[in-house]
């Protein structure tokens, strides 16, 4: 059953897709260590660890395409569970550390010393072994959002209410990260990472491995994802994005649909994190920014909302751009662009870079041979609904 | 006590070590915290210290005895601040040793303000004198309890354990009484602080209140409408400050029309170049109207510069009275007038006006009201502006008490989101309710919770309520399917 999902949803882009993810996420951390500094070829460790940041966003961007590309609810919270699941993988990171702390306190972490804190939170227990941090990584958010949504689908908020509630529920997380009785270390966060099982997380060779880690998260992730908007659960989705009470009164529950694929959004968006935060180094509660979700939501936009392809593009393209502005002389107008990109692409290009150029090579297709129209056009939301309100 | 007045600096001047003494010509000089250099006998300046003065030293029984001087010394003072001070500070003290002058001050007393000081200061003395009888320290007790604050509180529990049974009774009921009424006026202080932070939030939602309820858009710039309207008033006080500073109390006058006019011209601005265009795509238009949020910050960091500007208070709103226990600063009792104020013109506007009449009309039904002949989009366009310009108004009020930086407006913005989303589209009241509402539930957790505890507590009652009313306290009645 799940072979058929993957082979029926793989259609040639999303091959080609695969293909280049798989080639980077091979090729570059090859190149990075086998390759000697004077190689024209050699990778630096530098610009791998900042484009396994980049890929670790766009598992982000799927993960927001999904729900809101094909189910149409726009969370301006999804920072969130990315920042849950990276402190999830910062605590076992940071329980790794021992007593090479500053206060070389065996068990408490360096803030908790500082703190005066007598013995680990009830919350910090186990993460000192990876198979659990690794599950916490998914199942924290996954709760998160699963309660979240719950009180929310039931209640049928939806449209720019939830968005705003979903502001609402990554500011007061927040708000209370930055306590530093809340035992997350507060305003800093958590830092200063040594090893991940057993390896030097500033060696060259776990970079490439968590680069190449990141490239598989993203082609798997991807691969979940088609495999749910390829399936009949993925035409319900559809189905809601476009009327929802006419899909409810269909006789499809629709909350419960609703749950499913929040929940699963999120689980996706905690693995991103975790993957994040040992490339950068670091996690505080500046990623439970709202601004950073909202922004996550303009990658979608510029790739192609509801194409999936289009939302990792997005990610990596935008991301490079922000690199590229920032640490430059155009610094200052960097904010100028990005706020100009947010109103630009929803005003010009509301299908985004993917859905633009699919429904280009559409026209052109039709135009010159007639053909049966590809099925996957719609699910690539490339053919705009007829039910409007 | 001599009513010399010379005493008082001659004597401060002893404790602060600036009192010279000259053997050669017997002459005591007082050195003032200037530099200047006065004769302690006449009071007629002096050119320079004789080179054999020297300073008069100090021991600690000396310095003990000069604190009281100085304490009586003040309680006589003709400004009538200083006498209110001295008689707090023997409240404090209860030095049996002021009884006198206190006596002496109390008999010419006019001021009722300083006379209510200088009795409680004496009571405090009386109820500490060991050889004073039980009456007295009975009537003491009563005249503590009347005043009744922190500080009458902090000095009954102080009374040494050794008191005639009689006075140790009165004193704990006078305790538990004062504790009631400070509890009391602590939950008067907090709704008070309620109703100052909700009249803010009112003043920063209601715009966007107007702008949500008619057009289904939610305005993710309109938190830099507010810092528009704060620049505003910025830009206003400078002009005014170089050219007319005489003019200054005057700069909020001028300041709120104007920053209307600004920030409602940049809302029809943008309506008619970007959200007309979006119509029917709600969540497109956040996005949008987000990154116009991004873009008008960084003009004002371009323009202004990232850091805080001064806004002053014109003298009208600086300043604070007391009422009971409580302070009452003037700047916020003006916010909560005004936010009240555009609150009930704003009504008066959508109940009697024509563009109020037809903004109803599309708010409750949008294809009938186009039917009826209304030029819907005329009425965004306007609808938009009007939101902007109170935004605009509301950061003037908002430079009086926060500060003014680019981030001004991102501060509100979640807030005055939770107003509208808790209180509803449906009608302003709904606005009215819900700032009042999280505004006094803020001041009354937070004591309890921490400010910060406080907050995450409101956003998730807030999760919770949407749950039982998904459209708000005041949501509009309809029978429309999918918004």
């Amino acid at each position: 059953m799940t072979s058929h999902f993957l082979t029926r949803s793989l259609d040639r882009s999303a091959t080609i897709f695969l293909a280049i993810v798989a080639a980077v996420g091979v090729l570059l951390p090859l190149f990075n260590l086998l390759l000697p500094d004077t190689s024209m070829l050699h990778v630096p460790t530098y610009l791998m660890t900042l484009f396994g940041k980049y890929v670790c966003y766009a598992v982000l961007a799927l993960s927001i395409d999904l729900i809101w590309g094909y189910c149409g609810i726009l969370s301006l919270g999804h920072g969130a569970f990315f920042a849950l699941g990276g402190y999830a993988m910062g605590m076992y990171l940071m329980r790794q550390i021992g007593t090479r702390g500053v206060y070389a306190d065996p068990v408490l972490p360096d803030f908790m010393v500082f703190l005066n804190w007598k013995s680990l939170p009830w919350y910090w227990q186990g993460f000192d072994m990876f198979w659990f941090a690794a599950l916490m990584v998914v199942l924290v958010p996954g709760l998160l959002a699963f309660c979240f949504g719950w009180l929310a689908f039931r209640s049928r908020v939806t449209g720019v209410y939830l968005s705003i509630i979903t502001q609402a529920m990554t500011y007061a997380l927040l708000l209370g990260f930055f306590r530093n009785d809340f035992g997350f270390g507060g305003n800093n966060g958590l830092t200063d990472f040594k090893d991940i099982l057993g390896f030097n997380v500033q060696a060259e060779g776990t970079r490439a491995a968590l680069f190449a880690l990141s490239c598989l998260a993203l082609a798997i992730s991807f691969l979940i994802c088609r495999a749910v908007v390829g399936s009949k659960l993925g035409k319900v989705l559809i189905a809601i994005r476009d009327a929802e009470s006419r899909t409810r009164f269909l006789g499809y529950r629709v909350e419960s649909y609703k749950l499913f694929v929040f929940t699963l959004s999120a689980c996706i968006a905690g693995v991103a994190g975790a993957l994040y935060v040992p490339q950068v180094g670091i996690i505080n509660p500046g990623e439970f920014a709202p601004g950073n979700s909202i922004e996550a939501v303009i990658w979608v936009a510029v790739g192609g909302r509801g194409t999936l392809i289009g939302a990792a593009l997005g990610a990596i393209v935008v991301n490079y751009a922000k690199t590229v502005f920032t640490s430059g002389v155009l610094a200052p107008y960097w904010l100028f662009m990005l706020g100009a990109l947010f109103v630009l692409v929803t005003l010009l290009l509301p299908k985004g870079i993917i859905g633009t150029w699919n429904a280009w090579w559409e026209s052109r297709k039709a135009t010159g041979i007639s053909e049966d129209a590809d099925s996957a056009a719609f699910e690539d939301g490339a053919v705009k609904p007829h039910m409007a309100e | 006590m001599s009513g010399n007045p010379l005493a008082y600096p001659i004597i401060s001047a002893l404790k602060d070590g600036r009192l010279y003494a000259d053997d050669d010509s017997k002459k005591v000089f007082i050195k003032g915290t200037d530099g200047k250099v006065v004769d302690a006998s006449n009071g007629q300046a002096v050119a320079t210290l004789p080179d054999s003065a020297s300073a008069v030293r100090l021991n600690n029984r000396l310095r003990r005895t000069i604190d009281a001087a100085l304490g009586s010394l003040t309680l006589l003072s003709p400004d009538a601040s200083v006498r209110i001070q001295a008689a707090q500070s023997v409240f404090k003290s209860h030095e049996e040793s002021s009884l006198a002058p206190l006596d002496a001050a109390l008999k010419n007393e006019t001021n009722d303000t300083a006379r209510k000081a200088l009795t409680g200061a004496r009571a405090a003395v009386v109820l500490f004198k060991a050889d004073a009888s039980e009456a007295d320290k009975l009537d003491a007790i009563a005249t503590i309890r009347a005043r009744g604050d922190q500080e009458a509180l902090a000095l009954l529990s102080g009374l040494p354990g050794d008191a005639p049974p009689a006075v140790a009774r009165a004193a704990t009921a006078a305790m538990a009484s004062i504790k009631g009424n400070l509890a009391l006026w602590s939950t008067v202080q907090n709704a008070w602080y309620g109703l100052s932070l909700g009249s803010v939030l009112l003043l920063a939602a209601i715009g966007l209140a107007i702008t949500f309820g008619v057009m289904g858009v939610i305005n993710m710039a309109h938190g830099e409408m507010v810092m528009v309207g704060a620049y505003t008033t910025f830009v206003v006080q400078e002009t005014i400050r170089t050219s007319y500073p005489a003019a200054f109390d005057y700069s909020l006058l001028i300041a709120v029309p104007l920053a209307f006019v600004v920030a409602g011209a940049i809302g029809v601005l943008i309506e008619r170049t970007i959200i007309r265009f979006l119509y029917g795509r709600p969540l497109e238009t956040l996005l949008a109207t987000w990154g116009l949020s991004l873009i008008l910050q960084q003009a004002v960091r371009t323009i202004f510069g990232p850091n805080n500007r001064e806004v002053g208070n014109p003298s009208w709103m600086s300043g604070a009275f007391d009422l009971g226990h409580i302070t009452i600063t003037y700047n916020r009792l003006w916010i909560l007038c005004f936010a009240l104020a555009v609150f009930i013109i704003l009504l008066a506007m959508l109940r009697f006006t024509r563009l109020g009449l037809e903004m109803r009309a599309v708010t409750q039904n949008r294809r009938m009201a186009a039917s009826m002949g209304i030029a819907t989009s005329r009425v965004d366009a306007l609808t938009f502006g009007l939101g902007s310009g109170i935004a605009g108004i509301a950061g003037v009020a908002l430079s009086q008490i926060d500060n003014v930086s680019p981030n001004l407006g991102q501060s509100y913005i979640i807030d005055s989101f939770m107003v509208v989303v808790f209180g509803g589209v449906g009608n302003l009241w709904g606005t009215l309710v819900g700032a009042f509402t999280l505004g006094i539930a803020n001041k009354f957790l937070e004591p309890a919770a921490g400010a910060v505890l406080g907050k995450i507590a409101i956003l998730v009652l807030i999760i919770l309520f949407i749950q039982k009313r998904p459209r708000g306290l005041f949501a509009l009645k309809g029978r429309a399917v999918d918004a």
